[in-house]
């Protein structure tokens, strides 16, 4: 039961984004290393997070604190790494294609925003579901003490959708502020409060008997929510749809 | 052989007969190639120094070199642009201003992870199953101080001792290594290294699999074993030390980095681990970039007397080797043979003909033409590790012009290989895996950034320190800090 368990788990948590990783990332060299270095700055997010969280010794239980703090910090190294990526272009545009195009180093800006949300999720997703899938194997009841019974397969769907939404959150985030205007405050500004919205709502999961069901459908909505907003930013419209369908 | 030592190489043409003559000086005949041949992958594991100075002969140099190195620059590019780009001569000297900027593209980075996590894995995999890897028990020569005192203060001293007794060997060694450099006492250092890589395929591997028998609780008889034993360690005195398929030659030297960080994790005590770990890469820093630094002495050695293979270093009484190919320079006439890099085994006296030319561009564009340089340490004797820094080689390339043949293989030296995996497996003994993980991203992101700095600067670099910094850092604040906020976090199932 254990070892099925686990398996399965990993699978529901990681069997898209592997997929999404075999077939757009993994031929790219230069998303491999993009997806990389995000998910550093994740970390770099985190350790400041954890920081915080670890100064301020008797809010220490108290999550609701912590919480949008590293909510906060991770997108500000979201933002830091898009400011690192245009650096990174700016300096890149000034050698010849060429030679890029040779090295695999071609600049395309979806690419670069998708591979760097997606290095997020993934580090993201992978903090909160590899300790708990480790333990699984191992022997145990789950809910004993009137705990959930659920706890693993809400977790493994909620890094699914953990995942699947830094991932577009990335792609809104790096579109938005590329394509000026209002949109370099309505991009940001969505992500930061979807996010905020989710792990917030998640909090709600630290109760005795946690209601999964209410994070599950505001992140799987939120996810609905960003994929469309993703969509419309790149400019298809119910026209285009149409068109491509018939 | 006059050869012209000159970083700045401002004609192209002159590049060209560099590479030319260069040529001609390694190209030897009949029975004498295969020493010549071999002796890179003998290479010592170089500390940085001996990487950073690589300069024109470097791309011959360059191979042998356990450091990162990078090839000459003009060099390449000159031939790079020589045979890729048929343009006419005068504007050659245009193209120089917007040359290669950088030597390695992505794909050069991707490649160097690939193995590294592979040697990794094998690394985590074996620990996570088998109980006879973890440390403790039996202490070794080069640590001869245990752990088990009664306060942190003595802890810390005696492992400072440790440390410092094992850094004695390393540089001993190092220095034992240069002198028969120095003294041109080739065969000597060639015979050390078969000597080291014989004991590390055979008895190694030996103990690698009663160990796994005897935690797998399976015995195995012993024909099985001996027949086992003997076939794999075969084959690999022959990838390694020979000509060979490229795949395989590649799974061995990752397969034996793996090993030997194994046994390193197996016998170095907890704290002077984490000490080794830094002293190594401070002195890495140092052998490779300061003027006086044995490393540098050694490349400039090999630099003046032009030849391409860099002798691998030997501690006082292990072997450590590296195993490089030797690339000689491409000749535009003939397709230069390179030992380890091609699949086939190629003749160097033999004439092309279409087919095989043909042959040999697939080859090329297929494979990764990625030489590992392994360095391995047999620890019975005095250990001497050098970090291992790649080098950055120039790719043969055929008559032929190549669309996609611009690749420069990337090497990464065993030795960085050894210690990339002895801290992750440090960082997996916790049990914790966000500290593993954690560990794992700042490794990578540190070869990423170390390469990144050899494409631009293109000298060699250790390997080392970047990501040792960071693979420390992460890994202590990983365990004291964002680990209990991300077992807070998990316990509640909070996602943020």
């Amino acid at each position: 039961m254990t070892i099925m368990e686990c398996a399965g788990c990993t699978l529901i948590a990681y069997g898209v984004p592997f997929s999404m990783f075999v077939f757009t990332i993994a031929h790219h060299p230069f998303r491999v290393i993009i997806s990389m270095t995000s998910a550093f700055f994740w970390l770099l997010s985190l350790l400041l997070s954890s920081f915080l969280w670890f100064a301020v010794v008797p809010l220490r239980t108290q999550l609701a604190f912590a919480v949008p703090f590293a909510v906060i910090f991770q997108e500000i190294f979201r933002f830091l790494f898009y400011r690192l990526i245009k650096k990174a272009e700016f300096a890149l545009q000034r050698v010849q294609m060429q030679e890029l195009t040779d090295k695999g180093m071609v600049f395309d800006r979806f690419a670069v925003a998708y591979a760097s949300g997606y290095g997020f999720g993934l580090i993201s997703g992978t903090f909160a579901i590899v300790n708990v899938l480790s333990d699984m194997t191992g022997p145990g009841t789950l809910g004993i003490f009137g705990h959930s019974q659920d706890f693993f397969i809400a977790t493994a769907f909620l890094t699914l959708c953990v995942i699947l939404l830094n991932t577009f959150w990335g792609v809104i985030f790096f579109t938005s502020l590329d394509k000026g205007g209002i949109h370099r405050f309505i991009g940001p500004g969505t992500v930061v409060l979807t996010h905020m919205l989710f792990s917030c709502i998640t909090l709600v999961n630290r109760t005795l008997t946690p209601m999964y069901t209410i994070s599950l459908i505001v992140g799987y909505a939120i996810l609905l929510g960003m994929i469309i907003y993703t969509v419309v930013l790149r400019g298809f419209n119910l026209n285009n749809i149409r068109q491509r369908i018939n | 052989m006059h050869r012209l030592i000159d970083d700045n190489q401002d004609s192209p043409d002159e590049m060209t007969e560099l590479l030319k003559s260069q040529d001609n000086d390694t190209i030897i005949d009949g029975p004498e190639r295969p020493n010549i041949t071999n002796l890179p992958d003998v290479a010592i594991i170089q500390t940085s120094t001996d990487g950073e100075n690589i300069s024109s002969n470097a791309a011959a140099t360059a191979s042998s070199h356990s450091r990162v190195e990078a090839i000459d620059p003009q060099d390449h590019e000159t031939t790079h642009r020589h045979r890729r780009n048929e343009q006419p001569d005068e504007q050659r000297p245009l193209n120089i201003e917007h040359e290669e900027i950088f030597k390695y593209g992505a794909s050069h980075v991707v490649k160097l992870f690939v193995p590294v996590s592979l040697c990794m894995l094998i690394v985590i995999i074996t620990i996570k199953t088998t109980s006879s890897y973890t440390p403790g028990g039996a202490t070794w020569a080069y640590t001869p101080f245990t752990e088990d005192k009664s306060t942190n203060t003595q802890r810390i001293l005696f492992s400072l001792a440790n440390t410092f007794i094992f850094m004695g060997f390393v540089i001993t060694a190092t220095v034992i290594l240069i002198l028969l450099y120095k003294f041109k006492c080739y065969k000597i250092i060639h015979g050390w290294l078969i000597l080291t890589t014989l004991m590390l395929l055979f008895f190694f591997l030996y103990s690698y699999f009663s160990s796994i028998s005897a935690s797998l609780n399976r015995p195995i008889d012993m024909i099985t074993i001996c027949f086992i034993t003997w076939n794999i360690g075969a084959v690999g005195m022959f990838c390694i030390h020979w000509k060979g398929p490229l795949p395989i030659q590649q799974a061995y030297l990752i397969f034996m980095s793996a090993l030997l960080a194994l046994v390193f994790y197996k016998f170095l005590p907890d704290w002077t681990g984490w000490l080794i770990l830094g002293v190594i890469s401070i002195w890495d820093l140092i052998a490779v970039l300061c003027p006086k630094g044995p490393l540098r002495i050694l490349v400039e050695t090999a630099h003046e007397r032009g030849e391409q293979i860099f002798p691998a270093l030997i501690y006082s009484s292990t072997m450590v080797y590296m195993v490089t190919a030797v690339d000689p320079p491409p000749r535009e006439p003939q397709f230069a043979p390179d030992n380890v890099d091609t699949n086939m085994a190629v003749n160097v006296d033999e004439t092309l003909n279409e087919e095989q030319r043909n042959q040999r561009a697939a080859i090329r564009n297929n494979n990764a033409r990625r030489q590992l340089i392994p360095r391995s340490d047999v620890p019975q004797t005095a250990t001497r590790r050098e970090p291992a820094r790649y080098v950055v080689e120039r790719s043969n390339s055929p008559v032929i012009d190549d669309d996609d043949d611009d690749e420069k293989g990337v090497k990464l030296g065993l030795g960085d290989f050894i210690f990339y995996s002895i801290l992750l497996a440090k960082a997996s003994a916790l049990g914790d895996w966000n500290v593993t993980i954690a560990c794992y991203v700042s490794l990578l992101i540190g070869l990423c950034l170390t390469l990144l700095l050899l494409a631009i600067i293109r000298k060699a670099l250790p390997a080392l320190p970047i990501s040792i910094t960071f693979g420390l850092v992460l890994y202590f604040s990983t365990v004291y800090i964002i680990g209990p906020f991300s077992a807070e976090l998990n316990l509640g199932q909070v996602f943020i």
